[in-house]
């Protein structure tokens, strides 16, 4: 919920800038808590994610959001989930007060790099966002502490912090984007970092066309790569790197990674430390935990494998159980990757081999050499 | 090995009554064809046998369960009976013998029969409580907060903690029209019944109003050019969206008038 669209500043992507013209409103603090609360209790919503405009002054806005939340929090007795965007430029007592209030408060990075935000958003500056970011995350940890001091300490944005990101108006790449979220996760503690493909909603020399698809399969192999470094154990150096600092749009992140380093396969799935088992393609947190439940009790061959969740469709070409192989699952990485492929992407290499001399050939369609390119790793 | 097998278990379709089927196989020394709720037996070609439901015999087997089978077995007897596995009564005696025999190893063999299943039925039934802790939709009627769901699995006894901690200060009903049950809630007290019918007033002005608001909100929310229309029907399935209110147009129905009391529960409370 935008507590108002009336904004000062002029974010080149934004629909809401101040140089575009579209219908301004905002609501009172007391409409926003009303509407929230007939919302709450009829179970439409879980809580609350509250962001603003730059109305008048940052601190004029944020002043705003915080007499919302008050009245929610302390009038109304407000218990749901409430997330509050933090206003870049605010003052710290602000801040402060905001993550008193809500559950999890984030500040936008916007765009992955200087540059591009000195190109897109002239308003906002790094130190103006990592600034926020920083005293957050002291806050957070401060608060932990205290709460183990003082049962009675009030909470500090228990829920943590996050922030998001546009991916694709600025020519970053997945590599700097990576790194970037990398070094996030590790200096800031956040919870989460959010990749937005970027939707064209206004026409601007330094924006890409309004006619540009949205790069959700970017997104989409962002997402893959996040969950990577969380869950999984990754690092961000081992997924990409300078010589190959993009995705690969045929294969996720996981397999590209384990098509690369074939030598170090197949594991064997009674034997495997839940770490490696976690490196299997085809195997996620679940299944790996589920094999360390299920293996205590008696060793497991591929079928049990299915039934405990495992993808073998995925898994096949790099695992065995009980030192064998599953049967015509080849160990090449030529056969492996082949099998790999998305039905889409297999359609489509099909469809071009067939027309191989079109003229009217399309650049999205994928070649006999990109798959090629996905073992060596250069695309 | 077992006196008998050829004999049929009836009972009240309650997890006590059920409690109570396995109490008797293991007194009686029988391994019963089927286990079958009262109001579901047919004419069958085996003798069958009403088992009462006993609340202390109930309670022994229920003292077992964790004792013998580790601390997870109780949640995954309590969510498979409420699962719509079919045969889950025999599944879960055979399942709950096993357990006594071989002592908690018997929870590791999750890619085994008779655990696989029912640890699958489990998760549904779980699954589905999880996504009705977003899907109910109330209206407000008088005061009083009323939702209509109609679920496969018997979910009200799992999401009554959540919704009475939720609104703890409410009134409010969710009624399972699948299972003809009802969860009612007044502040400090909850209980489920079963309900055959349960008649709702229509909404009010106010109501409408919120609901339209509701509307508006949720189609403005989403973006065009970001749909994924597969993606929204593995996450919210279709079978779900006629109980939600911002997939329902409003009929232009008069409100009919409100019954005395649309939370006075005339049948007797059924046990959790």
């Amino acid at each position: 919920m935008l507590q108002s669209n009336v904004c000062s500043y002029d974010c080149r992507y934004c629909v809401n800038r101040r140089s575009n013209q579209t219908r301004r409103a905002s609501f009172t603090p007391r409409e926003l808590a009303d509407l929230t609360m007939q919302f709450y209790r009829r179970n439409y919503i879980e809580g609350l994610f509250l962001s603003s405009a730059v109305s008048g002054t940052p601190d004029n806005a944020c002043e705003q959001m915080l007499e919302t939340l008050g009245i929610l929090r302390r009038e109304y007795g407000f218990v749901g989930y409430i997330h509050a965007k933090a206003i870049p430029g605010a003052d710290d007592r602000l801040l402060q007060r905001l993550g008193l209030l809500a559950d999890r408060v984030s500040v936008n990075i916007e765009l992955p790099s200087q540059q591009s935000l000195g190109l897109l958003a002239p308003d906002k500056t790094r130190q103006s966002i990592l600034g926020p970011m920083g005293r957050l995350a002291e806050g957070i940890a401060e608060n932990k502490t205290d709460l183990v001091r003082y049962r009675g300490a009030p909470k500090f944005a228990p829920a943590g912090q996050s922030t998001q990101m546009i991916i694709g108006a600025t020519p970053d790449t997945d590599y700097q984007i990576l790194n970037l979220t990398a070094g996030l996760y590790k200096k800031y503690q956040l919870k989460r970092v959010f990749f937005s493909a970027y939707l064209p909603v206004v026409e601007d020399s330094r924006l890409p066309a309004l006619d540009t698809a949205p790069p959700l399969l970017r997104e989409h192999r962002l997402y893959q790569a996040d969950w990577l470094l969380r869950f999984y154990g990754f690092e961000a150096s081992e997924l990409l790197d300078e010589d190959q600092p993009n995705f690969n749009p045929l294969l996720d992140p996981k397999c590209c990674w384990a098509l690369r380093h074939m030598d170090q396969f197949p594991t064997e799935i009674n034997r495997a430390p839940y770490e490696t088992l976690l490196r299997i393609p085809g195997v996620g947190v679940r299944s790996a935990r589920r094999i360390l439940t299920a293996r205590r009790s008696g060793s497991l061959d591929f079928k049990d494998l299915k039934k405990l969740g495992v993808v073998l469709k995925r898994a096949q070409y790099f695992i065995t159980c009980r030192g064998r192989r599953a049967p015509g699952a080849a160990a090449e990485p030529g056969p492996a990757l082949e099998a790999l492929l998305s039905q889409r992407a297999r359609e489509s290499l099909a469809e071009n081999s067939c027309r191989q001399l079109s003229l009217f050939d399309q650049p999205e369609r994928f070649t006999r050499e990109d798959v090629r390119q996905c073992i060596t790793g250069q695309i | 090995m077992y006196h008998r097998s050829d004999i049929v278990y009836l009972y009240d379709g309650g997890f006590q009554g059920f409690l109570c089927c396995v109490f008797q196989a293991f007194v009686q020394k029988e391994n019963p064809q089927m286990i079958l709720p009262q109001d579901e037996a047919q004419a069958l070609l085996f003798e069958t046998r009403h088992i009462e439901t006993r609340p202390e015999q109930a309670e022994r087997v229920w003292a077992a369960v964790p004792a013998k089978l580790g601390p997870e077995a109780p949640e995954l007897t309590q969510c498979a009976f409420l699962s719509d596995l079919p045969d889950k009564e025999l599944l879960l005696l055979e399942f709950l013998r096993q357990g006594f025999a071989q002592g908690p190893a018997v929870m590791q063999g999750l890619a085994r029969e008779p655990l696989r299943s029912l640890w699958q039925a489990a998760q549904r039934a779980k699954h589905e409580a999880h996504l009705f802790t977003g899907f109910v939709r109330f209206s407000d009627c008088g005061g009083a907060l009323t939702a209509v769901i109609h679920p496969k699995n018997q979910v009200l006894p799992l999401l009554a903690d959540h919704f009475c901690q939720r609104f703890n200060a409410e009134t409010f009903m969710i009624y399972d029209k699948t299972h003809q049950m009802a969860l009612t809630h007044r502040p400090g007290q909850a209980r489920i019944i079963p309900l055959e019918e349960a008649e709702l007033p229509g909404p009010g002005q106010e109501e409408r109003q919120i609901r339209a608001l509701w509307r508006r909100f949720y189609q403005t929310l989403s973006i065009q050019g970001r749909e994924t229309p597969r993606a929204r029907q593995g996450h919210m399935p279709l079978r779900y969206w006629g109980d939600m209110t911002e997939f329902q147009r409003e009929s232009p129905l008069v409100a009919p008038a409100l019954p005395e009391d649309p939370l006075a529960p005339p049948q007797k409370p059924a046990d959790l």
